[in-house]
């Protein structure tokens, strides 16, 4: 026993004395000052995206980086921006926060990204918004239309937003209901965090007097909407708002048909994808609703847009996806579908930041381009960018849709609007932007 | 050396003596070790010191006074937001913050623990298990229920920035190790000063008359009875000093985090706990130190394994799980008796690893 104490003791001082004699000479490495960011060299951009790749959310959601990374291929190709290529390194966290602040902190000690691009989610970007702030890394056009990434640059300096937000989204659909269906009764479903919240907020504007019933869900928690749908039906619901993502869409159509629910729908952007939602259909009922008439199901429904998706075939920009989708995918066999073109938009976004930067890249320099230049941005958008050192809100209008056929026929023409009680109103300015014939933003 | 080995004599003979040496070199050692690695690797380490932690305390209830808790990581999740109640509170700006928090948050886990410990004492085996997973399920799902625990999306949680630590901690550690104290250091440095802390008390308590008592009880309740040993009290004791830790592994998982939710808190989080202990050796904080070391790196180590080898981001976060799911398996297959639990086989003479007892050499 002595023995091996002292043994071990003996071992202990040596490792001891090794570690300490390794320590003098450590003197970290640190960041280079000579102008160039962490993350960037001469011949390339490092950044970062957490998204849920597994889980409940990933169903759509784990596209979208897929659509960043064939962009930027595409871009690399032909040469990359200002002589540097755009690599995007993606970290799931499954559309949990905790999560989310674990891969970032890997993302930002591990890889040393220059910036987040892109990360995903409400409840999940929020537990790191004031991290990435901390530590001075741009966080740029996240991926979800909550209010708090641009309505307080202050607070936020380096963080923007890039779709419409759910405020102005809300205020849209709101003001379309009031003045198209006066006597509906009227039911919000909201996932119960800021996504619910700033959605009720816009609504509440117009809709105030004629919303009867509110239900809220957990992500991640119960999947069984029979009470909400019967609460719904209970209180003479006949058209349902919902601020919630695709998976809760096909919950609440098949809770609806369970209790026998009958009711107009009109999911908000981020629940709306009929593909999407027809095969979430199909993949819960096992079958039982099968994949076509799933998206059936969405006939008739509302929802909003603000860039032109796969049901339009025709529109430039989907041209250009679609080319960009075909040369870049890693397997041939993968379609293109709208949460493709959702990344291949903000990756344009990002380029063009790039682009309009210049040579000389910084962590501040890129945040000053975005202030003083976004708001003249022309992208796939409806609507153009608020972006400018009091607001980093990111696309300021939608137009309200229905859906047949699986695609989107407008019902109004692109409402522009901002946060607050700005009004609504008609600008199809940004809507006539042609991608240039290079594909890359100049 | 002669001299040296006469000096240690007397020291290492005495338990809590020799414990206090062991731990004084470990931390040294983990002070060295923490100092000179990058800040990615810190934050692993600070990882691996909460989940020790909390492994320690699962090992002693689980090992020692032999109950089985599933409900370890809701617990954590009673830390968590005690700590990160009072951080708020007090702005969690100095160190004094931290340890006040600290202290409420293993203050309130010994409250829930003795709420706890009481029912679960009365039930064994299989129905502790089943009791505690209900809390498992139900505690991080309360944060919906009340405003100011912040819902699904959690509360940020404030952390000293390093300037604002005192001096005298700064100077320390740049004696140490030539290294400037940041955040992401400081909270290592915390995390395992702690850690050897829990350590030492709770090898103290496994050697006491207490340790005594949990074991008999294990092994054989109705002899230990008759011993005149109060079987409830006990199964209380070490459930609540097993909480305490939990609380305590809570609270510095909140500041490494940096966010209190309840999607932290998930089943998943007890299992793993579990896991870690069994992977360990169950009944041995050796065990449960290594456990831990697993949880904390494996994951990582698997997703960049995964993606060196050209699997896809989402590709690489699938396997993640069936690695883990394999190495346990193996784990159990090829060393029944934890990885410590193997050794020990090998180094039977070995006293200075085994600081908590023995392994059982009676399974229940």
């Amino acid at each position: 026993m002595r023995n091996t104490a002292r043994r071990a003791v003996q071992v202990v001082c040596v490792l001891t004395t090794a570690s300490l004699l390794a320590a003098c000479g450590a003197g970290k490495e640190r960041p280079s000052e000579d102008g160039t960011a962490v993350g960037v060299t001469d011949t390339t951009i490092k950044v970062g995206a957490h998204f849920p790749l597994t889980g409940p959310a990933a169903p759509g959601y784990s596209e979208i980086p897929s659509g960043h990374q064939a962009f930027y291929e595409y871009v690399n190709d032909a040469g990359g921006v200002h002589g540097r290529e755009i690599e995007m390194v993606v970290k799931d966290d499954a559309y949990n926060p905790t999560n989310t602040s674990a891969v970032t902190n890997d993302m930002i000690l591990q890889d040393e990204i220059f910036a987040m691009v892109s990360g995903l989610g409400t409840p999940t970007h929020r537990a790191v918004v004031q991290r990435l702030n901390d530590d001075g890394i741009p966080d740029l056009f996240v991926s979800s239309g909550s209010l708090q990434w641009g309505d307080d640059p202050a607070a936020s300096p380096m963080t923007f937003g890039w779709q419409p937000d759910y405020e102005v989204e809300g205020k849209v659909i709101g003001q379309y209901v009031k003045e198209n269906m006066p006597d509906a009764k009227v039911g919000l479903f909201l996932q119960d965090d800021d996504f619910g919240e700033d959605g009720e907020k816009g609504a509440r504007q117009f809709l105030d007097a004629q919303i009867v019933d509110v239900q809220k869900y957990t992500p991640g928690g119960s999947t069984d909407f029979s009470p909400q749908m019967s609460s719904f039906k209970s209180k003479g619901v006949d058209l349902v708002i919902g601020f919630n993502t695709p998976s809760y869409t096909a919950l609440s159509q098949i809770a609806a048909q369970g209790v026998g629910f009958k009711s107009k729908w009109f999911y908000s952007n981020v629940g709306s994808d009929p593909a999407l939602v027809g095969g979430l259909l199909a993949s819960m009922t096992k079958g039982k609703i099968p994949a076509e008439q799933g998206v059936k199901l969405m006939d008739g429904m509302m929802t909003t847009e603000y860039i032109p998706g796969v049901d339009a075939p025709d529109d430039e920009w989907v041209k250009l996806w679609q080319k960009v989708w075909d040369s870049y995918s890693k397997k041939g066999t993968e379609k293109l579908t709208n949460y493709r073109i959702y990344g291949m938009s903000q990756a344009y976004t990002f380029v063009q930041a790039l682009q309009a930067n210049g040579k000389d890249l910084t962590r501040e320099s890129i945040v000053e381009t975005i202030e003083k230049e976004g708001a003249s941005f022309e992208g796939p958008g409806l609507a153009p960018f608020r972006f400018s050192e009091d607001s980093h809100m990111g696309i300021s209008g939608v137009s309200v849709v229905e859906i047949k056929n699986g695609a989107s026929e407008p019902l109004t023409p692109v409402l522009v609007t901002d946060i607050g009680d700005a009004p609504i109103e008609e600008d199809d300015s940004a809507a006539s932007d042609a991608p240039p014939s290079s594909g890359l933003p100049e | 050396m002669e001299s040296l080995r006469s000096l240690l004599r007397p020291v290492m003979s005495v338990p809590l003596a020799r414990h206090l040496v062991v731990a004084l070199v470990a931390f040294v050692v983990a002070m060295a070790v923490i100092g000179t690695s990058s800040q990615y690797l810190q934050t692993r380490y600070a990882e691996m010191a909460y989940f020790a932690i909390a492994a320690g305390g699962l090992t002693l209830l689980t090992g020692l006074s032999g109950q089985l808790s599933l409900g370890h990581g809701a617990l954590m999740a009673v830390g968590a937001y005690a700590a990160t109640l009072v951080l708020e509170r007090t702005g969690g700006e100095t160190l004094a913050d931290v340890f006040v928090a600290l202290l409420v948050a293993i203050a309130v886990c010994a409250v829930v623990g003795v709420v706890v410990g009481v029912p679960a004492a009365r039930l064994h085996g299989p129905y502790i298990a089943g009791a505690t997973l209900t809390l498992a399920v139900a505690v991080p799902r309360l944060a919906n229920q009340w405003d100011v625990l912040g819902g699904e999306q959690g509360l940020q949680v404030p952390v000293p920035r390093a300037s604002e630590l005192p001096a005298w901690i700064q100077d320390l550690i740049w004696f140490f190790t030539a290294v400037e104290i940041d955040q992401y250091s400081f909270l290592a440095y915390l995390g395992w000063l702690l850690l050897v802390l829990t350590f030492v008390a709770l090898a103290n308590l496994s050697r006491s008359r207490v340790g005594r008592r949990w074991r008999a009880v294990r092994d054989d309740d109705v002899s230990a009875e008759l011993a005149g040993i109060h079987l409830g009290r006990a199964r209380v004791v070490a459930f609540t000093v097993s909480a305490m830790c939990a609380g305590l592994a809570g609270g510095l998982m909140a500041m490494n985090v940096r966010l209190t939710a309840p999607g932290a808190f998930t089943i998943t989080l007890s299992l793993t706990l579990l896991a870690a202990v069994v992977l360990g050796g169950l009944g041995s904080l050796t065990g449960a130190l290594i456990g831990a070391g697993v949880l904390a790196f494996l994951p990582h180590f698997a997703t960049d394994l995964g993606e060196s080898a050209g699997l896809s981001a989402t590709q690489a976060a699938e396997v993640t799980p069936v690695v883990y799911g394999l190495v346990l398996m193996l784990v159990i297959l090829l060393a029944p008796a934890g990885i410590v639990g193997s050794l020990r086989s090998f180094l039977a003479r070995s006293s200075l690893t085994s600081s908590l007892g023995q392994t059982k050499e009676k399974t229940t």
